[in-house]
C-alpha cells in the first residue's frame, strides 16, 4: 500500500515502467503457480468434496470447474474492493456473504441456460459456498492485494482446480463408462463391443484413489511438495 | 482505526452489505425466472413426448413439441375414484405441493407405502394421447418412489388397451451416475416397451428382478450395481398401478 502510494506520488516513465513490469511479473506469479507448483487440490488438499462428487464424467467437471474459476475470480476482486472497508471482526461472514450471493447466481445462471448440466450438478454447485480453496484465498490473499492481483490469483487458483477436476473426470469417465464427453470412445460388452467398465470408477471413492496418485506422481517430479519430515 | 472497528461501523458494514447481497440474487433471480421456468417445462414436456412415443425420430424443439402437444391431452384423476374430474383448475395446481398438504393428500400407512413417498395427492394429473378419432391411443401415468439415495419421478406410459407397455422415463432423480442413474439408459428403458402392466384378470403382472429376465418373461431386468434402485423402481410401478394408485382409473376407462 504504502509502495504504491509514494510511487503514485513522484514516479519517472522509467520507473513506471519498471514497476510495470514488476506487478506483470506478480500477476504471472498468481496465475501459474497454482497450477502445479501450487495447486489448491494436490498441494493444499483443498476442495476435494466437490472433486470426488462432480468428476464422474468430463462434461460436469468442466462446468464445475467453470463456476468455480467464475465465483473465484468474482470473490478475489469484490472482495479486494472493499478489503479495507471490512472491520476485521466480521470480515469472515463479510467474505461469506459475498461468496454465496455470487455462488446462488451462478447456480440460477446454470438453471436457467445449461439445465441438463445443472441437473446433474444438483447440489454441488451451491456447495461451492462451502469449497476451501475460495474462502481461502479471499482470506488469504484478496484481503491483502490489489484487485487485479487478486484476480489473477482467482483465476490461476481456479485452472489449478480445474485442471485436477478435468483430470479425474477423464479418467473416471473413460475407465467407468467408456465415454469422453458423452461419447462413446470403448464399446462396452453391453452394447456388442469389448469394453467391461469399472463400475467402481463411477463411485466416489475412485477419485480418492485418482487424486491420490495424481499428489503421488506430482511429488516425485517435484520433490519440494514433498511435507518436512 | 478505532473508526473501522466501532460497533457503529460494524453494523453499517454488515447492513449495506446485505442490502447489496440480497439485491444482486434477487435481480438475478427475478430476471431469470423465466428462462428457469421455460427449461422446466420444456425438460416436463420432452419427458412426456419421450415416453408416449411421439417423438421418436422428431429433433425436440420447442415447435415441435408444441406440434406433439396438440394431440396430448392432460386430465385430472381422482385416484380414490378413479374418475376424471371436469373444469379441473390446471392453472393453479401443482402435484408437489399438493402431496405435501394435507388437504389435498392422504398419509399412507407403513403397509400402504411400498413406494416410501409418506404422502399421496387425491388429485393426479394423467396425459391421454388422443387418436384422429378422439380415442385413447396411450395414457401418460406420473409415478414416483424412493430409490437408493433420492425420490425418482417419472412417467409411465401405456397403450390403448390400458394394459400393455409403451415405455418409462425418469425425470428427476438423484441416484448414483453410472449405477442407479443407468435408469435414464434408453437401452434399458426399451427393455419396458411390450410388457405386460396387468394380466387378464387385472393383477399386476409386471416386475423388476436381480438379474437377468429369462426371454419372453414378463419382467424387467434389475441393473447391476443398482439392486436397490431397481427394487425402488419395482416398487413405484407396484404402487402407482395398485389400488391406492391408477388401478381404479385403469379399471373405470380401458377395462369395461
Amino acid at each position: 500500500m504504502n509502495v504504491e502510494q509514494s510511487a503514485a506520488l513522484n514516479i519517472s516513465a522509467e520507473e513506471k515502467k519498471r514497476l510495470g513490469k514488476g506487478e506483470r511479473r506478480i500477476w504471472k506469479k498468481n496465475l501459474f503457480l497454482p497450477i502445479l507448483d501450487n495447486n489448491p487440490i494436490a498441494l493444499q488438499i483443498l476442495g476435494i468434496c466437490s472433486a470426488l462428487a462432480v468428476t464422474t464424467n468430463l462434461k460436469t467437471s468442466f462446468v464445475m470447474s467453470i463456476a468455480v474459476i467464475v465465483v473465484l475470480c468474482c470473490s478475489n476482486v469484490l472482495i479486494s474492493l472493499i478489503r479495507s472497508q471490512i472491520p476485521s471482526a466480521i470480515r469472515i461472514i463479510v467474505q461469506m456473504a459475498v461468496i454465496s450471493s455470487l455462488v446462488v447466481v451462478t447456480d440460477q445462471v446454470l438453471k436457467a441456460y445449461l439445465f441438463d448440466i445443472s441437473k446433474q450438478l444438483s447440489v454441488f454447485v451451491g456447495l461451492i459456498i462451502t469449497n476451501c480453496i475460495i474462502m481461502g484465498r479471499a482470506e488469504g490473499y484478496a484481503m491483502q492485494n490489489s484487485p487485479l492481483r487478486s484476480f489473477f490469483d482467482g483465476l490461476g487458483n481456479g485452472i489449478g482446480y480445474g485442471i485436477v477436476l478435468l483430470m479425474v473426470g477423464f479418467v473416471r469417465e473413460l475407465f467407468g463408462a467408456g465415454k469422453l464427453f458423452g461419447f462413446q470412445v470403448l464399446p462396452l460388452v453391453s452394447e456388442g463391443g469389448w469394453y467391461q467398465p469399472n463400475g467402481l470408477m463411477l463411485l466416489s471413492p475412485s477419485a480418492f484413489f485418482l487424486i491420490g496418485i495424481l499428489i503421488w506422481i506430482l511429488r516425485v517430479v517435484k520433490p519440494d511438495q514433498n511435507e518436512a519430515e | 482505526m478505532a473508526g473501522k472497528e466501532s460497533p457503529r461501523r460494524i453494523l453499517v458494514t454488515a447492513f449495506v452489505l446485505s442490502i447489496a447481497c440480497s439485491l444482486f440474487v434477487s435481480i438475478a433471480a427475478v430476471a431469470l425466472a423465466e428462462a428457469q421456468d421455460v427449461n422446466k417445462l420444456f425438460d416436463k414436456q420432452r419427458n412426456i413426448a419421450t415416453v408416449s412415443g411421439l417423438s421418436e425420430g422428431v429433433a425436440m424443439t420447442v415447435e415441435s413439441l408444441r406440434e406433439i402437444f396438440t394431440q396430448i391431452v392432460p386430465r385430472a384423476v381422482d385416484l380414490d375414484s378413479g374418475e376424471i374430474l371436469s373444469d379441473f383448475d390446471f392453472e393453479n395446481y401443482d402435484e408437489r405441493s399438493a402431496s405435501r398438504d394435507p388437504e389435498l393428500s392422504m398419509k399412507l400407512s407403513r403397509s400402504q407405502d411400498i413406494a416410501s413417498i409418506k404422502r399421496r395427492e387425491h388429485v393426479s394429473l394423467i396425459y391421454e394421447v388422443l387418436g384422429d378419432a378422439g380415442d385413447i391411443q396411450a395414457v401418460i401415468l406420473p409415478i414416483r418412489g424412493y430409490g437408493l439415495w433420492s425420490t425418482l419421478h417419472g412417467f409411465l406410459a401405456l397403450e390403448g388397451d390400458g394394459k400393455t407397455i409403451l415405455g418409462i422415463t425418469f425425470f428427476e432423480h438423484g441416484e448414483t451416475a453410472g449405477l442407479g442413474g443407468e435408469v435414464d439408459n434408453p437401452k434399458w428403458k426399451s427393455l419396458w416397451k411390450g410388457k405386460s402392466a396387468y394380466d387378464d384378470q387385472g393383477n399386476i403382472a409386471i416386475s423388476v428382478i436381480k438379474g437377468a429376465a429369462a426371454p419372453g418373461a414378463n419382467a424387467i431386468d434389475g441393473i447391476s450395481g443398482a439392486t436397490l434402485t431397481a427394487r425402488g423402481v419395482d416398487n413405484m410401478i407396484k404402487f402407482w398401478l395398485g389400488e391406492l394408485g391408477f388401478a381404479k382409473y385403469i379399471e373405470k376407462n380401458f377395462r369395461s
